[in-house]
Protein backbone atom coordinates (compact mmCIF):
# COMPACT_ATOMS: atom_id res chain seq x y z
CA UNK A 1 0.00 0.00 0.00
CA UNK A 2 1.49 3.39 -1.12
CA UNK A 3 2.48 5.86 1.52
CA UNK A 4 1.50 9.63 1.04
CA UNK A 5 4.95 10.88 0.06
CA UNK A 6 5.00 7.94 -2.38
CA UNK A 7 1.86 8.93 -3.93
CA UNK A 8 2.86 12.08 -4.41
CA UNK A 9 6.14 10.82 -6.35
CA UNK A 10 4.00 8.35 -8.17
CA UNK A 11 1.66 11.37 -9.43
CA UNK A 12 5.49 13.13 -10.19
CA UNK A 13 6.74 10.21 -11.51
CA UNK A 14 3.73 9.79 -14.24
CA UNK A 15 3.32 13.74 -14.91
CA UNK A 16 6.89 13.16 -16.00
CA UNK A 17 6.08 10.35 -18.20
CA UNK A 18 3.14 11.85 -19.67
CA UNK A 19 5.38 14.97 -20.86
CA UNK A 20 7.73 12.62 -21.98
CA UNK A 21 4.89 10.75 -23.97
CA UNK A 22 3.66 13.37 -25.36
CA UNK A 23 7.52 14.33 -26.52
CA UNK A 24 7.66 11.04 -28.37
CA UNK A 25 4.54 11.19 -29.96
CA UNK A 26 5.45 14.82 -31.34
CA UNK A 27 8.91 13.67 -32.20
CA UNK A 28 8.34 9.76 -33.88
CA UNK A 29 4.68 11.37 -35.37
CA UNK A 30 5.76 11.00 -39.34
CA UNK A 31 5.56 14.30 -40.75
CA UNK A 32 2.45 15.60 -42.06
CA UNK A 33 2.92 15.68 -46.21
CA UNK A 34 2.36 19.21 -47.40
CA UNK A 35 -0.05 19.64 -50.33
CA UNK A 36 0.94 20.63 -53.19
CA UNK A 37 -0.40 23.87 -54.82
CA UNK A 38 -2.73 23.31 -57.44
CA UNK A 39 -1.08 25.02 -60.77
CA UNK A 40 2.15 22.75 -59.47
CA UNK A 41 0.20 19.67 -59.53
CA UNK A 42 -0.89 20.89 -63.17
CA UNK A 43 2.53 21.45 -64.08
CA UNK A 44 3.80 18.29 -62.76
CA UNK A 45 1.28 16.00 -64.33
CA UNK A 46 -0.88 16.91 -66.80
CA UNK A 47 1.43 19.16 -68.58
CA UNK A 48 4.17 16.37 -70.07
CA UNK A 49 1.03 14.10 -71.72
CA UNK A 50 -0.19 17.38 -73.37
CA UNK A 51 3.28 18.25 -74.26
CA UNK A 52 3.84 14.54 -75.70
CA UNK A 53 0.16 14.53 -77.45
CA UNK A 54 1.07 17.51 -78.96
CA UNK A 55 4.75 16.42 -80.17
CA UNK A 56 2.77 13.49 -81.52
CA UNK A 57 0.65 15.75 -83.61
CA UNK A 58 3.34 17.58 -85.00
CA UNK A 59 5.64 14.73 -86.05
CA UNK A 60 2.24 13.47 -87.74
CA UNK A 61 1.82 16.41 -89.66
CA UNK A 62 5.22 16.40 -90.54
CA UNK A 63 5.44 13.01 -92.14
CA UNK A 64 1.77 13.76 -94.20
CA UNK A 65 3.59 16.80 -94.81
CA UNK A 66 6.49 14.86 -96.56
CA UNK A 67 4.15 12.65 -98.70
CA UNK A 68 5.46 9.82 -97.91
CA UNK A 69 2.68 7.70 -98.22
CA UNK A 70 -0.36 8.12 -99.74
CA UNK A 71 -3.16 9.91 -98.47
CA UNK A 72 -5.82 7.34 -98.48
CA UNK A 73 -3.54 5.87 -96.10
CA UNK A 74 -1.95 8.79 -94.17
CA UNK A 75 -4.72 11.34 -93.58
CA UNK A 76 -3.82 14.69 -92.62
CA UNK A 77 -4.25 15.44 -88.88
CA UNK A 78 -6.76 18.34 -89.26
CA UNK A 79 -8.93 16.02 -91.89
CA UNK A 80 -9.22 13.89 -88.90
CA UNK A 81 -10.66 16.22 -86.51
CA UNK A 82 -12.82 17.32 -89.04
CA UNK A 83 -14.11 13.88 -89.46
CA UNK A 84 -14.30 14.16 -85.42
CA UNK A 85 -16.44 17.39 -85.06
CA UNK A 86 -18.33 16.56 -88.35
CA UNK A 87 -19.81 13.81 -86.35
CA UNK A 88 -20.08 15.42 -83.37
CA UNK A 89 -21.94 18.17 -84.65
CA UNK A 90 -24.00 15.86 -86.27
CA UNK A 91 -25.12 13.96 -83.09
CA UNK A 92 -24.02 10.47 -84.33
CA UNK A 93 -20.99 10.92 -82.01
CA UNK A 94 -22.82 11.13 -79.06
CA UNK A 95 -25.69 7.94 -80.32
CA UNK A 96 -22.53 6.32 -81.01
CA UNK A 97 -20.60 6.94 -77.86
CA UNK A 98 -24.02 6.26 -75.99
CA UNK A 99 -24.57 3.13 -77.54
CA UNK A 100 -20.83 1.61 -76.72
CA UNK A 101 -20.08 3.28 -73.80
CA UNK A 102 -23.85 1.65 -72.49
CA UNK A 103 -22.93 -1.66 -73.79
CA UNK A 104 -19.76 -1.61 -71.82
CA UNK A 105 -20.85 -0.18 -68.41
CA UNK A 106 -23.79 -2.84 -67.92
CA UNK A 107 -21.36 -5.39 -69.51
CA UNK A 108 -18.85 -3.92 -66.52
CA UNK A 109 -21.16 -3.94 -63.76
CA UNK A 110 -22.50 -7.34 -64.22
CA UNK A 111 -18.96 -8.91 -64.18
CA UNK A 112 -18.24 -7.14 -60.91
CA UNK A 113 -21.29 -8.96 -59.78
CA UNK A 114 -20.03 -12.16 -61.10
CA UNK A 115 -16.93 -11.79 -60.66
CA UNK A 116 -16.74 -10.68 -57.06
CA UNK A 117 -18.42 -13.87 -55.38
CA UNK A 118 -15.98 -15.89 -57.56
CA UNK A 119 -12.88 -14.35 -56.60
CA UNK A 120 -13.92 -14.90 -52.97
CA UNK A 121 -14.40 -18.41 -53.46
CA UNK A 122 -11.35 -18.93 -55.21
CA UNK A 123 -9.48 -17.26 -52.74
CA UNK A 124 -10.68 -19.14 -49.74
CA UNK A 125 -12.15 -22.37 -50.67
CA UNK A 126 -9.18 -24.28 -51.08
CA UNK A 127 -10.99 -27.15 -53.58
CA UNK A 128 -12.50 -24.17 -55.97
CA UNK A 129 -9.00 -23.11 -56.34
CA UNK A 130 -7.38 -26.18 -56.91
CA UNK A 131 -10.38 -26.77 -59.51
CA UNK A 132 -10.53 -23.47 -61.89
CA UNK A 133 -7.96 -21.19 -60.11
CA UNK A 134 -5.68 -21.97 -63.20
CA UNK A 135 -8.49 -21.67 -65.64
CA UNK A 136 -8.93 -18.62 -64.63
CA UNK A 137 -5.77 -16.89 -65.28
CA UNK A 138 -5.57 -18.80 -68.36
CA UNK A 139 -8.82 -17.65 -69.65
CA UNK A 140 -7.40 -13.99 -68.84
CA UNK A 141 -4.68 -14.31 -71.24
CA UNK A 142 -7.10 -15.43 -73.83
CA UNK A 143 -7.69 -12.78 -76.47
CA UNK A 144 -11.66 -12.30 -76.23
CA UNK A 145 -12.18 -12.01 -79.92
CA UNK A 146 -12.05 -15.33 -79.56
CA UNK A 147 -15.42 -15.88 -78.32
CA UNK A 148 -17.11 -13.48 -81.00
CA UNK A 149 -17.44 -16.95 -83.16
CA UNK A 150 -18.74 -19.01 -80.47
CA UNK A 151 -21.03 -16.29 -78.92
CA UNK A 152 -22.64 -15.74 -82.83
CA UNK A 153 -23.39 -19.29 -83.22
CA UNK A 154 -24.54 -19.13 -79.41
CA UNK A 155 -26.74 -16.36 -79.41
CA UNK A 156 -27.22 -15.04 -82.93
CA UNK A 157 -25.85 -11.54 -83.97
CA UNK A 158 -28.03 -10.24 -80.56
CA UNK A 159 -26.67 -8.16 -77.93
CA UNK A 160 -26.52 -10.87 -75.89
CA UNK A 161 -23.72 -12.18 -77.92
CA UNK A 162 -21.53 -8.73 -77.53
CA UNK A 163 -22.60 -8.99 -73.71
CA UNK A 164 -21.43 -12.57 -73.61
CA UNK A 165 -18.01 -11.40 -74.92
CA UNK A 166 -17.34 -8.83 -72.56
CA UNK A 167 -17.98 -10.53 -69.56
CA UNK A 168 -15.57 -13.35 -70.81
CA UNK A 169 -13.43 -10.73 -71.50
CA UNK A 170 -13.32 -9.06 -67.67
CA UNK A 171 -14.60 -11.69 -65.61
CA UNK A 172 -11.55 -13.29 -65.04
CA UNK A 173 -9.65 -9.96 -64.68
CA UNK A 174 -11.53 -8.79 -61.80
CA UNK A 175 -11.86 -12.04 -60.09
CA UNK A 176 -8.19 -12.83 -60.44
CA UNK A 177 -7.80 -8.77 -59.20
CA UNK A 178 -9.63 -9.83 -56.05
CA UNK A 179 -7.69 -13.02 -55.38
CA UNK A 180 -4.47 -11.38 -55.68
CA UNK A 181 -5.82 -8.84 -52.97
CA UNK A 182 -6.82 -11.67 -50.86
CA UNK A 183 -3.57 -13.28 -50.76
CA UNK A 184 -1.81 -10.35 -50.20
CA UNK A 185 -3.66 -9.46 -46.61
CA UNK A 186 -0.87 -9.46 -44.16
CA UNK A 187 -1.91 -12.66 -42.43
CA UNK A 188 -1.84 -11.07 -39.17
CA UNK A 189 -4.73 -8.55 -39.60
CA UNK A 190 -7.21 -11.68 -40.32
CA UNK A 191 -6.15 -13.26 -37.00
CA UNK A 192 -6.99 -9.64 -34.97
CA UNK A 193 -9.90 -9.88 -36.65
CA UNK A 194 -10.53 -12.89 -35.40
CA UNK A 195 -9.32 -12.28 -31.80
CA UNK A 196 -11.88 -9.26 -31.79
CA UNK A 197 -14.74 -11.54 -32.37
CA UNK A 198 -15.49 -11.39 -35.80
CA UNK A 199 -17.50 -14.67 -36.96
CA UNK A 200 -16.55 -15.36 -40.96
CA UNK A 201 -18.99 -12.97 -42.29
CA UNK A 202 -18.23 -10.23 -40.24
CA UNK A 203 -14.26 -11.26 -41.15
CA UNK A 204 -15.17 -10.83 -44.58
CA UNK A 205 -16.59 -7.67 -44.36
CA UNK A 206 -14.79 -5.49 -41.77
CA UNK A 207 -11.79 -7.52 -42.24
CA UNK A 208 -10.95 -9.27 -45.43
CA UNK A 209 -13.02 -6.91 -48.32
CA UNK A 210 -10.95 -3.62 -47.17
CA UNK A 211 -7.87 -5.26 -46.87
CA UNK A 212 -8.30 -6.45 -50.24
CA UNK A 213 -9.39 -3.20 -51.72
CA UNK A 214 -6.16 -2.35 -53.64
CA UNK A 215 -5.79 -5.27 -55.22
CA UNK A 216 -9.34 -5.77 -56.02
CA UNK A 217 -9.69 -1.77 -57.41
CA UNK A 218 -6.79 -2.80 -59.47
CA UNK A 219 -8.43 -5.85 -61.08
CA UNK A 220 -11.48 -3.86 -61.34
CA UNK A 221 -9.65 -1.41 -63.07
CA UNK A 222 -8.03 -4.29 -65.70
CA UNK A 223 -11.82 -5.37 -65.73
CA UNK A 224 -13.13 -2.24 -67.33
CA UNK A 225 -9.55 -2.07 -69.89
CA UNK A 226 -11.00 -5.67 -70.88
CA UNK A 227 -14.79 -5.51 -71.21
CA UNK A 228 -13.75 -2.18 -72.74
CA UNK A 229 -11.69 -4.04 -75.56
CA UNK A 230 -13.44 -6.74 -75.68
CA UNK A 231 -16.78 -4.94 -76.59
CA UNK A 232 -14.71 -2.97 -79.43
CA UNK A 233 -13.26 -6.38 -80.52
CA UNK A 234 -17.00 -7.32 -80.54
CA UNK A 235 -18.59 -4.75 -82.11
CA UNK A 236 -16.01 -4.68 -85.04
CA UNK A 237 -16.74 -8.15 -85.57
CA UNK A 238 -20.20 -8.52 -85.28
CA UNK A 239 -22.40 -5.73 -87.14
CA UNK A 240 -25.71 -5.92 -87.42
CA UNK A 241 -28.15 -3.36 -88.53
CA UNK A 242 -29.97 -4.61 -85.42
CA UNK A 243 -27.37 -4.04 -83.30
CA UNK A 244 -27.24 0.01 -83.59
CA UNK A 245 -24.38 1.84 -84.28
CA UNK A 246 -21.43 1.45 -81.50
CA UNK A 247 -17.94 2.79 -81.85
CA UNK A 248 -16.50 -0.40 -83.44
CA UNK A 249 -19.51 -0.53 -86.30
CA UNK A 250 -18.41 2.97 -86.84
CA UNK A 251 -14.72 2.00 -87.04
CA UNK A 252 -15.72 -1.26 -89.05
CA UNK A 253 -17.71 1.03 -91.48
CA UNK A 254 -14.61 3.48 -91.90
CA UNK A 255 -12.87 0.33 -93.50
CA UNK A 256 -15.53 -0.71 -95.59
CA UNK A 257 -15.45 2.61 -96.96
CA UNK A 258 -12.27 3.00 -97.42
CA UNK A 259 -12.29 6.39 -95.79
CA UNK A 260 -8.91 6.57 -93.58
CA UNK A 261 -9.65 9.93 -91.68
CA UNK A 262 -12.95 7.78 -90.33
CA UNK A 263 -11.11 4.80 -89.39
CA UNK A 264 -8.82 7.07 -87.40
CA UNK A 265 -11.14 9.35 -85.70
CA UNK A 266 -13.33 6.19 -84.67
CA UNK A 267 -9.68 4.76 -83.12
CA UNK A 268 -9.15 8.38 -81.34
CA UNK A 269 -12.46 8.20 -79.93
CA UNK A 270 -12.23 4.66 -78.84
CA UNK A 271 -8.69 5.81 -76.99
CA UNK A 272 -10.66 8.78 -75.60
CA UNK A 273 -13.02 6.80 -74.06
CA UNK A 274 -10.89 4.46 -72.59
CA UNK A 275 -8.36 7.52 -71.01
CA UNK A 276 -11.63 9.31 -69.84
CA UNK A 277 -12.73 6.46 -67.43
CA UNK A 278 -9.31 5.94 -66.31
CA UNK A 279 -8.39 9.68 -65.08
CA UNK A 280 -11.98 10.54 -64.47
CA UNK A 281 -13.24 7.42 -62.26
CA UNK A 282 -10.37 4.58 -61.44
CA UNK A 283 -7.31 6.92 -60.98
CA UNK A 284 -8.87 9.12 -58.33
CA UNK A 285 -10.73 6.15 -56.53
CA UNK A 286 -7.33 4.34 -56.79
CA UNK A 287 -5.67 7.60 -55.29
CA UNK A 288 -8.29 7.95 -52.25
CA UNK A 289 -7.63 4.52 -51.39
CA UNK A 290 -4.18 4.15 -51.47
CA UNK A 291 -3.41 7.50 -49.83
CA UNK A 292 -5.66 6.92 -46.73
CA UNK A 293 -3.65 3.79 -46.28
CA UNK A 294 -0.60 5.43 -46.25
CA UNK A 295 0.61 3.95 -49.66
CA UNK A 296 1.58 7.63 -51.40
CA UNK A 297 5.04 5.91 -53.36
CA UNK A 298 2.78 4.93 -56.46
CA UNK A 299 1.18 8.30 -56.91
CA UNK B 1 -4.40 1.16 -7.49
CA UNK B 2 -5.24 -0.73 -3.60
CA UNK B 3 -8.92 -1.12 -4.45
CA UNK B 4 -7.64 -3.33 -7.10
CA UNK B 5 -4.88 -5.36 -5.02
CA UNK B 6 -7.46 -5.67 -2.68
CA UNK B 7 -9.92 -7.07 -5.01
CA UNK B 8 -7.58 -9.26 -6.28
CA UNK B 9 -6.43 -10.93 -2.77
CA UNK B 10 -10.28 -11.28 -2.03
CA UNK B 11 -11.16 -13.08 -4.96
CA UNK B 12 -8.22 -15.77 -4.50
CA UNK B 13 -10.96 -18.27 -4.42
CA UNK B 14 -11.83 -17.12 -8.11
CA UNK B 15 -9.58 -17.15 -11.19
CA UNK B 16 -9.81 -15.10 -14.15
CA UNK B 17 -8.35 -17.72 -16.64
CA UNK B 18 -7.71 -20.95 -14.98
CA UNK B 19 -5.20 -23.63 -17.08
CA UNK B 20 -4.69 -27.39 -16.62
CA UNK B 21 -3.10 -29.97 -17.49
CA UNK B 22 -2.92 -27.77 -21.12
CA UNK B 23 -0.92 -29.98 -24.34
CA UNK B 24 -0.80 -28.44 -27.70
CA UNK B 25 0.71 -30.87 -30.36
CA UNK B 26 1.46 -29.39 -33.76
CA UNK B 27 1.41 -32.02 -36.84
CA UNK B 28 0.83 -35.81 -36.94
CA UNK B 29 3.67 -38.33 -36.72
CA UNK B 30 7.02 -38.68 -36.14
CA UNK B 31 6.85 -34.96 -37.43
CA UNK B 32 4.75 -33.47 -34.87
CA UNK B 33 5.96 -30.89 -32.44
CA UNK B 34 5.14 -30.93 -28.48
CA UNK B 35 5.23 -27.15 -28.46
CA UNK B 36 3.03 -26.97 -24.81
CA UNK B 37 3.00 -30.14 -22.54
CA UNK B 38 0.56 -29.67 -19.17
CA UNK B 39 0.34 -26.42 -18.05
CA UNK B 40 -1.08 -25.20 -15.13
CA UNK B 41 -1.35 -21.70 -14.31
CA UNK B 42 -3.98 -19.45 -12.56
CA UNK B 43 -4.70 -16.01 -13.48
CA UNK B 44 -6.86 -14.19 -10.70
CA UNK B 45 -9.16 -11.57 -11.97
CA UNK B 46 -7.27 -8.03 -11.99
CA UNK B 47 -3.89 -9.90 -11.44
CA UNK B 48 -0.70 -9.05 -13.97
CA UNK B 49 1.45 -11.66 -14.46
CA UNK B 50 3.85 -12.18 -16.53
CA UNK B 51 5.22 -15.54 -18.85
CA UNK B 52 8.57 -15.60 -19.34
CA UNK B 53 10.79 -17.83 -21.26
CA UNK B 54 13.24 -18.52 -24.00
CA UNK B 55 12.32 -18.59 -27.77
CA UNK B 56 10.75 -21.74 -28.95
CA UNK B 57 8.89 -22.45 -25.58
CA UNK B 58 5.37 -21.69 -26.32
CA UNK B 59 4.57 -18.46 -24.73
CA UNK B 60 3.08 -17.63 -28.31
CA UNK B 61 1.35 -20.84 -28.36
CA UNK B 62 0.20 -20.89 -24.68
CA UNK B 63 -1.10 -17.29 -25.17
CA UNK B 64 -3.00 -18.49 -28.90
CA UNK B 65 -4.57 -21.28 -26.67
CA UNK B 66 -6.47 -18.79 -24.05
CA UNK B 67 -7.51 -16.57 -26.73
CA UNK B 68 -9.62 -19.10 -28.55
CA UNK B 69 -7.79 -18.57 -31.61
CA UNK B 70 -6.02 -22.31 -31.60
CA UNK B 71 -7.47 -24.89 -29.83
CA UNK B 72 -5.65 -27.19 -26.85
CA UNK B 73 -4.92 -30.59 -28.05
CA UNK B 74 -6.00 -31.41 -24.37
CA UNK B 75 -6.58 -30.11 -21.18
CA UNK B 76 -9.14 -27.50 -19.88
CA UNK B 77 -9.10 -23.87 -19.99
CA UNK B 78 -11.74 -22.38 -17.98
CA UNK B 79 -12.36 -18.60 -18.36
CA UNK B 80 -14.44 -16.54 -15.80
CA UNK B 81 -13.87 -13.38 -17.75
CA UNK B 82 -15.28 -11.75 -21.18
CA UNK B 83 -14.28 -12.44 -24.27
CA UNK B 84 -9.97 -12.23 -23.90
CA UNK B 85 -8.90 -9.61 -25.88
CA UNK B 86 -5.24 -10.11 -27.52
CA UNK B 87 -2.16 -7.77 -28.76
CA UNK B 88 0.75 -8.79 -30.79
CA UNK B 89 3.83 -7.73 -31.18
CA UNK B 90 2.80 -5.78 -34.28
CA UNK B 91 0.09 -3.18 -33.15
CA UNK B 92 -1.73 -4.67 -36.67
CA UNK B 93 -4.49 -1.52 -36.79
CA UNK B 94 -6.48 -2.11 -39.89
CA UNK B 95 -4.79 0.84 -42.17
CA UNK B 96 -7.95 1.51 -43.58
CA UNK B 97 -9.72 2.80 -40.38
CA UNK B 98 -8.47 6.06 -38.25
CA UNK B 99 -7.34 5.32 -34.61
CA UNK B 100 -10.50 5.77 -33.39
CA UNK B 101 -12.22 3.44 -36.08
CA UNK B 102 -9.95 1.27 -35.34
CA UNK B 103 -11.12 1.28 -31.51
CA UNK B 104 -14.65 0.59 -32.49
CA UNK B 105 -13.89 -2.16 -34.52
CA UNK B 106 -14.59 -4.58 -32.00
CA UNK B 107 -17.31 -2.93 -30.52
CA UNK B 108 -19.00 -2.76 -33.84
CA UNK B 109 -18.35 -6.82 -34.38
CA UNK B 110 -20.06 -7.11 -30.80
CA UNK B 111 -23.34 -4.86 -32.48
CA UNK B 112 -23.08 -1.60 -30.64
CA UNK B 113 -25.20 1.00 -31.37
CA UNK B 114 -22.96 3.84 -33.32
CA UNK B 115 -22.92 6.50 -30.85
CA UNK B 116 -22.36 4.46 -27.98
CA UNK B 117 -19.38 3.06 -29.17
CA UNK B 118 -18.00 6.01 -30.52
CA UNK B 119 -18.48 7.39 -26.79
CA UNK B 120 -16.30 4.43 -25.56
CA UNK B 121 -13.98 4.60 -28.16
CA UNK B 122 -13.19 8.12 -27.36
CA UNK B 123 -13.26 7.12 -23.76
CA UNK B 124 -10.60 4.81 -24.51
CA UNK B 125 -7.90 6.85 -26.34
CA UNK B 126 -8.31 9.03 -23.78
CA UNK B 127 -7.39 6.65 -21.32
CA UNK B 128 -4.39 6.05 -23.05
CA UNK B 129 -3.45 9.68 -23.98
CA UNK B 130 -4.39 9.80 -27.87
CA UNK B 131 -7.81 11.71 -27.41
CA UNK B 132 -6.49 14.43 -29.99
CA UNK B 133 -5.48 11.25 -32.71
CA UNK B 134 -8.78 9.80 -33.23
CA UNK B 135 -9.09 11.14 -36.68
CA UNK B 136 -5.54 9.82 -37.85
CA UNK B 137 -4.70 7.15 -40.06
CA UNK B 138 -2.14 4.43 -38.53
CA UNK B 139 0.63 5.46 -41.40
CA UNK B 140 0.27 9.17 -39.45
CA UNK B 141 1.31 7.95 -35.91
CA UNK B 142 4.17 6.90 -34.43
CA UNK B 143 5.01 3.09 -33.60
CA UNK B 144 4.08 4.00 -29.97
CA UNK B 145 1.17 5.52 -30.76
CA UNK B 146 -0.05 2.84 -32.90
CA UNK B 147 0.40 0.36 -30.11
CA UNK B 148 -0.87 2.56 -27.67
CA UNK B 149 -4.22 2.65 -30.22
CA UNK B 150 -4.03 -1.19 -29.99
CA UNK B 151 -4.16 -1.42 -26.44
CA UNK B 152 -7.27 0.82 -26.49
CA UNK B 153 -8.70 -1.40 -29.10
CA UNK B 154 -7.33 -4.50 -26.96
CA UNK B 155 -9.52 -2.87 -24.05
CA UNK B 156 -12.73 -2.08 -26.30
CA UNK B 157 -12.90 -5.85 -26.98
CA UNK B 158 -12.59 -6.99 -23.89
CA UNK B 159 -14.34 -4.59 -21.73
CA UNK B 160 -17.06 -3.86 -24.58
CA UNK B 161 -19.38 -6.34 -22.69
CA UNK B 162 -18.26 -5.74 -19.24
CA UNK B 163 -21.87 -3.52 -18.75
CA UNK B 164 -22.39 -6.41 -16.29
CA UNK B 165 -19.16 -6.25 -14.10
CA UNK B 166 -17.60 -9.22 -15.63
CA UNK B 167 -13.34 -8.45 -15.56
CA UNK B 168 -11.64 -8.51 -18.80
CA UNK B 169 -8.39 -10.38 -19.44
CA UNK B 170 -5.55 -8.79 -21.59
CA UNK B 171 -3.18 -11.13 -23.54
CA UNK B 172 -0.23 -9.57 -24.47
CA UNK B 173 2.36 -10.99 -26.94
CA UNK B 174 5.59 -9.60 -26.63
CA UNK B 175 3.73 -6.29 -27.40
CA UNK B 176 6.65 -3.69 -26.93
CA UNK B 177 9.35 -5.87 -28.14
CA UNK B 178 9.81 -4.12 -31.23
CA UNK B 179 10.00 -0.37 -30.10
CA UNK B 180 12.85 1.51 -28.88
CA UNK B 181 13.84 1.60 -25.76
CA UNK B 182 12.49 5.03 -24.41
CA UNK B 183 9.24 4.49 -25.71
CA UNK B 184 9.16 0.53 -24.27
CA UNK B 185 9.66 2.55 -20.92
CA UNK B 186 6.98 5.08 -21.19
CA UNK B 187 4.67 2.24 -22.25
CA UNK B 188 5.30 0.01 -19.39
CA UNK B 189 4.69 2.63 -17.31
CA UNK B 190 1.41 3.72 -19.21
CA UNK B 191 0.25 -0.13 -19.47
CA UNK B 192 0.92 -0.20 -15.16
CA UNK B 193 -1.42 2.54 -15.60
CA UNK B 194 -4.08 1.63 -18.01
CA UNK B 195 -4.12 -1.75 -15.93
CA UNK B 196 -4.79 -0.09 -12.59
CA UNK B 197 -7.63 2.03 -14.02
CA UNK B 198 -9.48 -0.68 -15.76
CA UNK B 199 -9.13 -3.80 -13.20
CA UNK B 200 -8.38 -5.80 -15.92
CA UNK B 201 -5.99 -9.01 -15.48
CA UNK B 202 -3.30 -9.12 -17.67
CA UNK B 203 -1.01 -12.33 -18.99
CA UNK B 204 1.70 -10.64 -20.39
CA UNK B 205 4.35 -12.61 -22.56
CA UNK B 206 7.99 -11.45 -22.84
CA UNK B 207 11.72 -12.52 -22.63
CA UNK B 208 12.81 -9.61 -21.21
CA UNK B 209 13.39 -10.44 -17.55
CA UNK B 210 13.93 -6.57 -16.22
CA UNK B 211 10.46 -6.28 -17.96
CA UNK B 212 8.81 -8.84 -16.72
CA UNK B 213 10.15 -8.06 -13.12
CA UNK B 214 9.16 -4.46 -13.43
CA UNK B 215 5.43 -4.64 -14.38
CA UNK B 216 4.40 -8.22 -13.36
CA UNK B 217 2.91 -9.03 -9.56
CA UNK B 218 4.16 -12.79 -10.55
CA UNK B 219 6.54 -13.98 -12.99
CA UNK B 220 5.76 -17.46 -14.24
CA UNK B 221 9.12 -19.37 -15.97
CA UNK B 222 8.19 -21.93 -18.77
CA UNK B 223 11.10 -24.25 -20.29
CA UNK B 224 11.12 -24.86 -24.03
CA UNK B 225 10.20 -26.84 -26.53
CA UNK B 226 8.65 -28.39 -24.40
CA UNK B 227 6.65 -25.56 -22.46
CA UNK B 228 6.37 -26.20 -19.14
CA UNK B 229 6.02 -24.04 -16.19
CA UNK B 230 8.93 -24.62 -14.33
CA UNK B 231 9.04 -21.89 -11.49
CA UNK B 232 7.10 -18.57 -10.50
CA UNK B 233 8.23 -15.82 -8.47
CA UNK B 234 5.94 -13.07 -6.39
CA UNK B 235 7.58 -9.65 -7.54
CA UNK B 236 4.62 -7.58 -7.00
CA UNK B 237 5.81 -3.95 -5.17
CA UNK B 238 9.47 -4.97 -5.46
CA UNK B 239 11.69 -2.17 -5.51
CA UNK B 240 15.65 -1.22 -4.77
CA UNK B 241 18.14 -4.23 -4.09
CA UNK B 242 15.28 -6.64 -3.69
CA UNK B 243 14.37 -5.94 -7.29
CA UNK B 244 17.43 -6.71 -8.52
CA UNK B 245 18.26 -9.89 -6.28
CA UNK B 246 14.95 -11.01 -8.09
CA UNK B 247 16.11 -10.22 -11.60
CA UNK B 248 19.68 -11.97 -10.71
CA UNK B 249 17.75 -15.24 -9.58
CA UNK B 250 15.35 -15.03 -12.59
CA UNK B 251 17.43 -14.78 -15.20
CA UNK B 252 19.82 -17.70 -13.09
CA UNK B 253 17.04 -19.71 -13.80
CA UNK B 254 16.49 -18.53 -17.30
CA UNK B 255 19.94 -19.21 -18.68
CA UNK B 256 20.03 -22.61 -16.77
CA UNK B 257 16.97 -23.65 -18.58
CA UNK B 258 18.11 -22.45 -22.08
CA UNK B 259 22.01 -24.11 -21.08
CA UNK B 260 20.08 -27.34 -20.91
CA UNK B 261 19.42 -27.45 -24.23
CA UNK B 262 22.86 -27.58 -25.45
CA UNK B 263 23.76 -30.69 -23.93
CA UNK B 264 20.18 -32.35 -25.26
Amino acid sequence: MPQPDEAVLETDRTGDLAAVGAGLDALDAPPQQQRTPLWQRFVSTALPPLVAFALLIGVWQALWASAIWPEFQLPAPGDVWAKVTETVASGDAAEILWTSVSRAVLGFLAAVVIATPLGLLVAKVRVVRAAIGSLLTGLQSLPSVAWVPAAILWFGLTPSAIYFVVLMGSVPSIANGLVSGIDQIPPLLPRVGQALGAGKLQAARHVLLPAALPGYLAGLKQGWAFSWRSLMAAEIIATSPQLGLGLGQFLHNGQSLNDISMVIAAIFLILLVGIGIELLLFRPLERAVLRARGLTGAL
Amino acid sequence: MTATLETSAENTATAAVTLSGVRKVFGHGPSSVLALDGVDLRVAPGEFVCLLGASGCGKSTLLNVVAGLDAPTSGDIALTTTRPAVMFQEAALMPWLTAVRNVELPLRLAGHKRSSRRAKANELLDLVRLGDAGGKRPHELSGGMRQRVALARALASTLGSAEDGTPGLLLMDEPFAALDAITRDVLQAELLRVWRETDTAILFVTHDVREAVRLGQRVVLLSSRPGRVVREWSVDGLTGEDEVATIEDVTARLREVISGHAAA
